[in-house]
C-alpha cells in the first residue's frame, strides 16, 4: 500500500513538471498553431542561468538560506528566458507567419538545435551539478516519502498552473488572447494588437518553463545540454494528450502522464508476469497516449481544437 | 557536431599549410648540411587513436599525452631495434568515440603503413576499429577498451593492458557478497554495452558467491528520474544495490535514494569513479562504492616517479595515461626482441611479454588480454575516493618499493 502511494507522489511530482512545461507548448499552438520545438530548451537555458547565478551568489559568499537564494537567481533566469522566448518569436517565427505551416515548424526544429549547441559552448559539455543548498530531509506522508523541495515543486506549479487560469479567463490580456486563438484576423479588427498578444504569449509560456527547468535540476541535482529534448518531448506528448491547444487538458495530461509512467516502471512487471519489465516503461506511457489518441483524436479534453476551422 | 568537424578540419589544414611551409624552408640548407636524421635511423609509426573533442576530450587528450610522453622517452633513450637506432613517431587521430568515425580513423591508419596502433579509448570504438587492423595485420593495444568481446573475436593481433569486464564484474559480484555482507542485491543497468555487460557479469558473480539478486531493473543513459523503479526496489527491501552504467545516472540516483529512504549500499562499476559523481550526487555520494580496473597510483610499481613526471609535462592525470605509456613500452620492446618493426615479425613476440611496467607487471593470456589483471574498490569518504581493496594482480602483494 504505501508503495502505491509513494509511486503516484512520485508521479505527481513528474506530472506536475510535465504540466507546467506542456502549458508552454500548448498555448503557442492555441495561438498560433505552431508547435515550438524550442520550448525544450527554454526549459534547458532556465536552469543553466539559475545554476550559474546560485554559483556566482554562492561564490561571492553571500550568506542566504538556499530557498533565497534560489529565488534571486529566478529573478535573473526568468526574464532571461522571457527575453528569449520573446526574441525566438520575432526571429523565427514572425517572418514566416504567412508561410505554409511546415516552414515554421522547421525552423523551430533548427533554433532548438542552435540552442542546445550554443548551451553546449557556453556551459559545456559535462553534466552541471546543482549547488546543494536545498533541504533534502525527506518527510515521511502516509508511508510514503518526500522532500520539502518536492512539496514546493507541486505546490508552486499549482500556483502557477491557476494563476495563468486566472490570467487567460479573467484579464484583458487573457481575453485578447482567447480572440486570437479563436481567429487572429477578427481580433485583429475588433482592435486586438495580434503582435503584441503573440509575444506575451511567447514571454509568459517561456517564464514557466524557467521555472520548471529549475525544479527539474533542482530536484535531481544537475543539468545538461541535452536536458531539454526528452523533457520537451514528454511534455509535448502530455500536452496532446490532454487535448493540445487546451489549457486544462495541458495540466491534466501532464499529471497523467507522470502518473503513468511512475505506475508503469514499478507494475509492468508485476502484470505481465515479468514478461515486461521497467525499461518499457516509455513504451507504456506512449501506448496509452496512442490509445487515448485512437479514441479521442482531439486529447482528453480537446472538443475546442476539434471545433476550430 | 558539424561546426566542430569543419573547426577541426580548418585546423588540421591550417597546421598541413605550416608544416609544408616549414619543410620548404628547411630543405634548401639540409642539402648542404650533414644527414642528421635519414640513414640508418629507423622510423616507428605510432597510431594513436581517442576521443578529443567532446564530452569525453578530456580522457582522450590523457591517453594522448601517455603516449607521448612513452615516445619522447624512448626518442631521448636512443632506443635501438635489430641493431639500428630508431625514431617514433606518433600519429594521433580524433575518433569522437563514435564507432563510425573510429573506422574510418582505422582505415587512414592503415593507409599510412603504422607499425602499432595504441588504443582506441572506448570499447565501442575499439572492436569495430579491432577488425580493420586485423585485417591488415597491425598489431593495436588498447590502455583502456574493457569491454570482453574485444580480445575474444579470435584476433591474434589485439592486446589491452586493463582488466576486462569480465574480471570487474566477478571481482565486484564476490565484493558485494563476501565483503560488505549483502545478502538480497538489486540491479539496475542502463542497456548501453558497457553498463548492461557489466551487470550481467555481476549477476553471475553474485549468484556464484552465494548472494541473491532478488529484482533487476532498467533504465537508460539519458535518464535522470529513477523514483519509479528505485520505489519498487525499495519494496523488496535489498540490502545492496548495484548500478551498471555512467555518473550521470549514477549520482541522481543516489540522491533519489537518500529521498525515497532506500537504505541499500550503492555499489557501481568504473563509470561512476569519476570526479564529476562527487559534485553531482552531493552529500549522497558518502558511502558509495565502485572499482576501477588497475590498482591505485600511489601502490603502482612506479606509480608516484610517473605520476611525478607526467604532471611536469601535461598536468593531472585523468584516468588512462599510464596504462598508454605501458601499452608503448610493452610494443617497443617486442620490436626488440624480434629486432624488427614489421607487425608480422615481431607479434610472436607480443605474446610473450613480460614488462615490468609502471601500472603492474604486464604479460598477457591466450587471448591478449591481461593475465592476473588487478581490479581496486574505492569508497567515497569526506567527498573523496578511498582505497578499500585492491584484488588480483602482483600489486596486491606488500608495499610498494621505491
Amino acid at each position: 500500500m504505501d508503495i502505491l502511494v509513494q509511486q503516484l507522489i512520485n508521479g505527481l511530482i513528474l506530472g506536475s513538471i510535465y504540466a507546467l512545461i506542456a502549458l508552454g507548448y500548448t498555448m503557442v499552438y492555441g495561438i498560433l498553431g505552431l508547435i515550438n520545438f524550442a520550448h525544450g530548451e527554454i526549459v534547458m537555458i532556465g536552469a543553466m542561468v539559475t545554476i550559474t547565478c546560485l554559483n556566482l551568489l554562492i561564490g561571492s559568499g553571500v550568506e542566504l538560506p538556499g530557498l533565497l537564494l534560489v529565488g534571486l537567481s529566478l529573478l535573473m533566469a526568468i526574464p532571461a528566458c522571457a527575453l528569449l522566448g520573446f526574441t525566438i518569436e520575432r526571429v523565427a517565427y514572425r517572418p514566416l507567419r504567412n508561410a505554409p505551416r511546415l516552414a515554421p515548424l522547421i525552423t523551430a526544429i533548427g533554433v532548438s538545435i542552435v540552442l542546445q549547441n550554443l548551451a553546449m559552448m557556453i556551459w559545456g559539455r559535462q553534466y552541471v551539478a546543482f549547488p546543494s543548498i536545498l533541504p533534502a530531509e525527506p518527510h515521511q506522508v502516509l508511508g510514503a516519502s518526500i522532500t520539502s523541495l518536492q512539496i514546493l515543486i507541486v505546490v508552486l506549479a499549482a500556483a502557477m498552473m491557476a494563476g495563468l487560469m486566472l490570467l487567460v479567463h479573467r484579464t484583458r490580456l487573457g481575453r485578447a488572447m482567447r480572440a486570437t486563438s479563436q481567429s487572429p484576423q477578427v481580433a485583429s479588427l475588433m482592435g486586438v494588437n495580434v503582435n503584441h498578444v503573440i509575444s506575451m504569449t511567447f514571454i509568459l509560456g517561456s517564464c514557466l518553463g524557467s521555472v520548471a527547468g529549475v525544479m527539474v535540476s533542482a530536484n535531481y541535482g544537475q543539468a545538461h545540454a541535452y536536458m531539454g529534448f526528452l523533457l520537451g518531448l514528454k511534455a509535448f506528448s502530455a500536452a496532446v494528450l490532454g487535448g493540445i491547444g487546451n489549457l486544462g487538458g495541458a495540466v491534466v495530461g501532464g499529471l497523467l502522464l507522470g502518473i503513468i509512467e511512475s505506475l508503469g516502471a514499478g507494475y509492468i512487471g508485476d502484470f505481465t508476469g515479468g514478461f515486461l519489465g521497467s525499461q518499457y516503461q516509455d513504451v507504456f506511457a506512449f501506448m496509452v497516449l496512442i490509445l487515448v489518441l485512437v479514441f479521442r483524436p482531439s486529447g482528453l479534453m480537446g472538443e475546442r481544437v476539434a471545433e476550430r476551422p | 557536431m558539424n561546426p566542430m568537424k569543419n573547426i577541426v578540419l580548418l585546423a588540421a589544414l591550417a597546421g598541413a599549410l605550416g608544416l609544408s611551409a616549414c619543410g620548404k624552408k628547411a630543405e634548401t640548407p639540409a642539402t648542404g648540411a650533414a644527414p642528421t636524421a635519414g640513414g640508418d635511423t629507423l622510423v616507428v609509426k605510432l597510431g594513436h587513436a581517442a576521443p578529443l573533442t567532446g564530452p569525453q576530450a578530456h580522457l582522450g587528450k590523457d591517453n594522448e599525452s601517455g603516449v607521448r610522453l612513452a615516445v619522447d622517452d624512448l626518442n631521448a633513450k636512443g632506443f635501438e631495434i635489430g641493431g639500428r637506432k630508431v625514431r617514433f613517431e606518433l600519429l594521433s587521430e580524433d575518433d569522437q568515440a563514435d564507432p563510425r568515425v573510429a573506422t574510418t580513423v582505422a582505415k587512414k591508419f592503415v593507409d599510412d603503413g603504422v607499425n602499432a596502433i595504441i588504443g582506441h579509448l572506448n570499447s565501442g570504438t575499439t572492436i569495430p576499429a579491432s577488425r580493420i587492423y586485423h585485417d591488415a595485420g597491425i598489431v593495436e593495444v588498447s590502455p583502456s577498451a574493457t569491454n570482453p568481446k574485444y580480445t575474444q573475436q579470435g584476433y591474434a593481433n589485439a592486446f589491452r593492458v586493463m582488466a576486462n569486464d569480465v574480471q570487474q564484474g566477478k571481482v565486484l559480484g564476490e565484493f558485494a557478497v563476501q565483503d560488505m555482507g549483502a545478502k538480497k542485491i538489486a540491479i539496475i543497468d542502463d542497456r548501453s554495452a558497457y553498463g548492461q555487460g557489466l551487470a550481467d557479469e555481476f549477476e553471475k558473480a553474485v549468484m556464484a558467491s552465494g548472494g541473491k539478486v532478488v529484482v533487476r531493473e532498467y533504465t537508460n543513459d539519458k535518464a535522470s528520474d529513477f523514483t519509479a523503479i528505485l520505489t519498487k526496489i525499495k519494496g523488496v527491501g535489498p540490502d545492496l544495490l548495484f548500478y551498471g552504467g555512467m555518473d550521470g545516472q549514477g549520482a541522481p540516483m543516489t540522491r533519489q535514494m537518500k529521498t525515497l529512504g532506500l537504505k541499500a549500499q550503492f555499489l557501481g562499476g568504473d563509470g561512476v569513479h569519476t570526479a564529476e559523481f562527487m559534485k553531482l550526487a552531493g552529500p549522497a555520494a558518502e558511502g558509495a562504492t565502485a572499482s576501477l580496473p588497475g590498482v591505485p597510483l600511489e601502490v603502482m610499481p612506479k606509480g608516484p616517479q610517473f605520476k611525478q613526471r607526467f604532471e611536469a609535462k601535461y598536468g593531472t592525470i585523468q584516468l588512462y595515461a599510464p596504462y598508454c605509456y605501458d601499452a608503448v613500452m610493452v610494443v617497443a620492446e617486442a620490436m626488440q626482441r624480434a629486432g624488427s618493426i614489421d607487425p608480422a615479425k615481431y607479434l610472436p613476440e607480443m605474446a610473450k611479454t613480460r614488462h615490468e611496467g609502471v601500472t603492474a607487471s604486464i604479460g598477457f593470456d591466450d587471448k591478449g588480454d591481461l593475465s592476473n589483471g588487478a581490479i581496486t574498490v574505492y569508497r567515497v569518504e569526506n567527498g573523496d575516493w578511498k582505497v578499500l581493496k585492491t584484488i588480483g594482480g602482483p600489486a596486491a602483494a606488500p608495499a610498494p618499493t621505491p
